[in-house]
């Protein structure tokens, strides 16, 4: 399986997330420039977290407009399957290929600490090593997580298997709507998520938890 | 840049005539304006007067301080780099490097909170970076006014809002820190931010400038009208009218830095670095005086090619602005193509702003004429040193004695619940969860711990980090609290199992020119020196912040430690947490029940008589702290906390709290045993009791056993029942709380 990381000038979480990549794959990803326009073969893309223009205008905003998009949305379409981490998944919401938005906290402040979280769909081809209602602990690390969409777009996630993560009930980190951690699209195959795998993938960081999620990928794609 | 120039521009522009009162304005005192009039051999234009002017301010001259922080231990076979730099530098093994300061940005975050505490995470990371490191583990040491004053809470929020807002954009992790509250602080709050980063030995960049001719480049922001006289603001009292300052107060943008960060990296990875400053307090006159002062040659500044934010700007404030983000460098001849396409690619300015000369003078040059022309060896090392007058601390009274008899089981319940839910020790998860702890993926131990640990990447070492003071200790008894500063920070960092390499610190304290808070300072560095030389834990790089005063009314001293220690094998590294029932505890170290400036005397006694604060025998200090990393290393304990504010009592309940499990103590005991300060003290647990027991025994050391971990509560004696739960609850609820009223 070939991965690619799409490198913002302000990602900060592109190395962290190449290591997780790299140990579930066995060769480097693809480090891929925001302002390139060339965007090579890839089996997974990966848009990492961090603040990739700064984040001074609404998050990810700006990312969804640079030239590396394009080719993204382009692979996107064609199948490649697309994960968005933390910034990343504002990116995608911003970029159209994930519906919504993620608001501010409730709570107006940045928050970092693990949370609890419910894998709820386990047939997409980044969670399906875990079970179905799984109850697994991945950190979160944002200012801007609280994911919102009209009643009728929560439904249709909701009835379509696309909420794929959620937060458990009693520990919404950042008041997002029905716990919200991460959705997919209708294909399944491009995913956003607020927590950070990458940050919960050996145990002398706490925990491995966050790990299937790389070496589910590499499992489902090769 | 000599062609630029017209042959008629050889005499100094001297447009404004320099009067006292100007003088006095820029902070110099008459006495010391008469020594530049005699450097310059002339009278100073008002560019060169400023420039002269924030030179030689305290912040950047450290003239009351620099006769005794040269009695400091620098040196040993660890240090790479001491005192003098960005940065401290030491050995890791391996090729590898620790590069690490604290700084002080305390005024401006009493004046615009989210800005002051924003920008001094930003420069302290600049300092670290600057060295050729890659920042890995930020750290913050604060103090704040007493809870219940007005501007407390607005300060708290908006601190800890600018050091979230800046380190998690850059994507360093902040791992750890401490917070106090004292009504000292409530006119002159502290911030104090720390960088550790990592670097290899043979890769490391320093600020002497060499090779006439060679260029000077100017990267990073644009200069704008920030932060002007930023640095002679540090080194004066606050009074009402301070707010009005807030123009002097830098912005900062944690994206440009990123940047400047990335794009420094790239170009460090080739060798056409010769020399690197940042622009930090002084901006572009302090990192070109201290550039070519320490290479020993002369600099020429062509102004009107520095970038800049704002038009009209001239050069008395271009040279002046603290405008964030920027650095200088003086790269070898030919290499500025390659440089430049690194900046512009990260979408930086870069520009050549000037050369190297030989003449050991800075002359500068703006809008076809020359601005100034300063001789840089008295700009640099020639302000005045003080010798300033101080009387020793006069003694502090006997601790108090409580009585002796075992006190009733709801005063101990009832003193514990109080410490455990007072200001100085609830929790900081309300604080530290606004700050991204994990970024970089290599924080094994974030905050909450004694130290935190974070690792080399891609080996099995780790550095153990921690801030400490005890300003309470150091206003008593300025001698025994510099020496128990630095032996808490060697004491948090042997609890985790590393060994204790070396310091950085920041020297808070009041107005130097009054004798006592003198006094205070000369005896703080005495006793820190004492206890760096007996621990061998040298200092490496440092920051003195005087004038911390309001109206008059000094700040506690502060002299912050931050501490850096290694540990091999990561693996073998404890927690200061219960992990397991059924296992044995002991307190290792006397405990003689000293109560003078503990937390039960603040809080349970409310009394705030200056009694004297407990002392530190470091000889027996290092000698617990190797029993205890050898205990660590032999995989004999399963956590070790040391004892330190609030006492053993207080020690045992942080052990229940994260992962909930309780304990059993055996004995009854007196209020001053639960609650006494004595130090030295590490509580161990662990498995196997007979071995504990014959290991002190076989190092002649002292340790008690205490009682059994397990169950849902801390009991006492059977007699003493306190439910974790509850401890847990009160000790999480303080700060939030406090924090939600209006």
């Amino acid at each position: 399986m070939q991965a690619s990381v799409i490198v913002f000038p302000g990602s900060n979480c592109d190395r962290d997330v190449a290591v997780c990549l790299e140990a579930a794959t066995g060769k480097k990803p693809n480090m891929v420039w925001h302002g390139d326009s060339d965007l090579p073969d890839s089996d997974v893309i990966v848009l990492p977290g961090g603040f990739s223009y700064g984040d001074y205008l609404r998050c990810g905003s700006m990312a969804a407009n640079s030239p590396i998009m394009k080719e993204v949305v382009l692979k996107a379409q064609k199948g490649a399957a697309v994960l968005g981490i933390c910034n990343g998944f504002q990116v995608l919401t911003e970029c159209g290929l994930l519906p919504g938005v993620l608001m501010r906290n409730a709570a107006l402040n940045f928050v970092c600490r693990n949370t609890h979280l419910v894998i709820n769909n386990n047939s997409t081809p980044f969670t399906g090593q875990y079970q179905q209602g799984e109850e697994v602990v991945i950190p979160v690390a944002h200012n801007e997580g609280n994911y919102f969409a009209d009643d009728a777009t929560l439904d249709e996630l909701a009835g379509e298997g696309r909420i794929v993560l959620s937060y458990a009930p009693d520990d919404n980190p950042n008041g997002a709507c029905k716990n919200i951690a991460g959705i997919c699209d209708a294909s399944g195959r491009v995913l956003g998520m607020m927590p950070h795998p990458e940050r919960r993938a050996e145990t002398a960081l706490g925990g491995e938890d966050g790990k299937r999620i790389f070496t589910g990928l590499v499992e489902a794609l090769s | 840049m000599s062609e630029d120039m017209t042959p008629s521009e050889t005499t100094h522009i001297n447009d404004t005539e320099i009067t006292p009162e100007i003088v006095a304005e820029h902070g110099l005192k008459p006495d010391e304006y008469e020594k530049v009039v005699a450097h310059m051999g002339r009278t100073p234009n008002m560019t060169e007067l400023g420039v002269f002017s924030v030179m030689w301010s305290e912040h950047c001259s450290y003239k009351s301080s620099r006769k005794w922080l040269k009695k400091l231990p620098v040196s040993g076979p660890q240090v790479i780099q001491g005192p003098g730099e960005n940065a401290g530098v030491i050995d890791i093994g391996d090729g590898d490097a620790a590069v690490f300061k604290m700084e002080s940005h305390n005024h401006p975050s009493f004046i615009e909170p989210y800005q002051g505490a924003a920008t001094g995470v930003g420069g302290i990371m600049r300092d670290v970076f600057t060295m050729g490191a890659r920042p890995v583990a930020n750290m913050n040491a604060l103090r704040f006014g007493d809870p219940s004053h007005p501007k407390t809470r607005h300060l708290v929020a908006g601190v800890v809002h600018g050091i979230g807002g800046y380190g998690n954009c850059m994507g360093v992790p902040t791992v750890g820190g401490e917070v106090n509250f004292d009504s000292c602080y409530n006119g002159n709050i502290l911030v104090n931010a720390m960088c550790v980063g990592l670097a290899r030995t043979d890769k490391i960049f320093y600020a002497a400038a060499t090779g006439i001719g060679a260029p000077v480049v100017y990267v990073g922001s644009k200069t704008g009208r920030d932060g002007i006289h930023g640095a002679t603001m540090a080194s004066a009292e606050f009074d009402d009218a301070s707010e009005e300052k807030r123009p002097t107060v830098q912005v900062g943008d944690p994206f440009t830095e990123k940047l400047l960060l990335e794009a420094c990296q790239e170009l460090m990875a080739s060798d056409a670095i010769i020399a690197i400053q940042d622009m930090g307090a002084a901006g572009l006159t302090s990192s070109s005086v201290e550039m070519a002062d320490k290479g020993g040659v002369g600099i020429e500044l062509n102004l009107d090619k520095v970038p800049c934010r704002e038009t009209h700007m001239t050069g008395y404030e271009m040279l002046l602005s603290e405008s964030q983000e920027r650095m200088l460098m003086v790269l070898k001849p030919g290499r500025e193509p390659e440089a430049e396409a690194i900046f512009l690619r990260w979408g930086l300015d870069f520009a050549v702003v000037g050369t190297l000369t030989d003449t050991g003078r800075m002359v500068v040059h703006h809008e076809g004429r020359m601005i100034a022309d300063m001789p840089l060896g008295p700009l640099a090392d020639g302000a005045p040193e003080y010798d300033r007058p101080f009387t020793p601390t006069p003694p502090a009274l006997p601790a108090p004695q409580i009585d002796t008899a075992h006190a009733d089981e709801t005063d101990i319940s009832e003193a514990l619940k109080t410490l455990m839910g007072c200001s100085e020790i609830a929790s900081r998860r309300w604080i530290y969860e606004q700050y991204d702890s994990m970024v970089m993926g290599d924080t094994l131990a974030g905050p909450g711990g004694d130290a935190a640990l974070v690792r080399v990447h891609g080996t099995k070492k780790a550095l153990a980090i921690s801030t400490d003071v005890n300003p309470r200790y150091c206003l008593a008894q300025p001698i025994e609290g510099g020496k128990q500063a630095v032996a808490e920070a060697y004491r948090n960092i042997s609890a985790t199992g590393a060994t204790p390499l070396a310091i950085t610190n920041c020297l808070n304290f009041g107005n130097p020119e009054r004798p006592e808070i003198m006094g205070q300072f000369v005896e703080c560095l005495e006793g820190m020196g004492a206890a760096c030389e007996a621990l061998d834990f040298p200092v490496v790089s440092g920051n003195v912040s005087l004038y911390n005063e309001t109206n008059g009314q000094g700040i506690n001293p502060t002299p912050a430690i931050g501490g850096v220690g290694l540990i091999k094998d990561f693996e073998k590294a404890v927690g200061n947490a219960f992990t397991q029932a059924d296992q044995y505890i002991f307190v290792l170290g006397a405990t003689k029940g000293h109560l003078g400036c503990s937390l039960f005397q603040r809080f349970v006694m409310q009394d705030d008589t200056i009694y004297a604060p407990p002392s530190v025998d470091l000889d027996l200090e290092r000698k617990h702290g190797e029993f205890v990393r050898d205990m660590i290393d032999n995989g004999l304990v399963s956590a070790v906390h040391d004892v330190s504010d609030g006492g053993l009592l207080v020690a045992l309940a942080e052990m229940c709290l994260s992962n909930h499990i309780g304990c059993h103590i055996e004995d009854d005991n007196t209020m001053g045993f639960w609650f006494g300060e004595d130090q030295s003290r590490y509580v161990l647990v662990g498995a196997d009791a007979d071995k504990i027991i014959a290991q002190a025994n076989a190092s002649g050391l002292a340790v008690t056993y205490l009682g059994k971990t397990g169950g849902a509560e801390l009991t006492i004696a059977q007699r003493i029942h306190i439910s974790v739960e509850e401890l847990h609850d009160i000790h999480e609820n303080w700060l939030p709380d406090y924090m939600k009223t209006v």
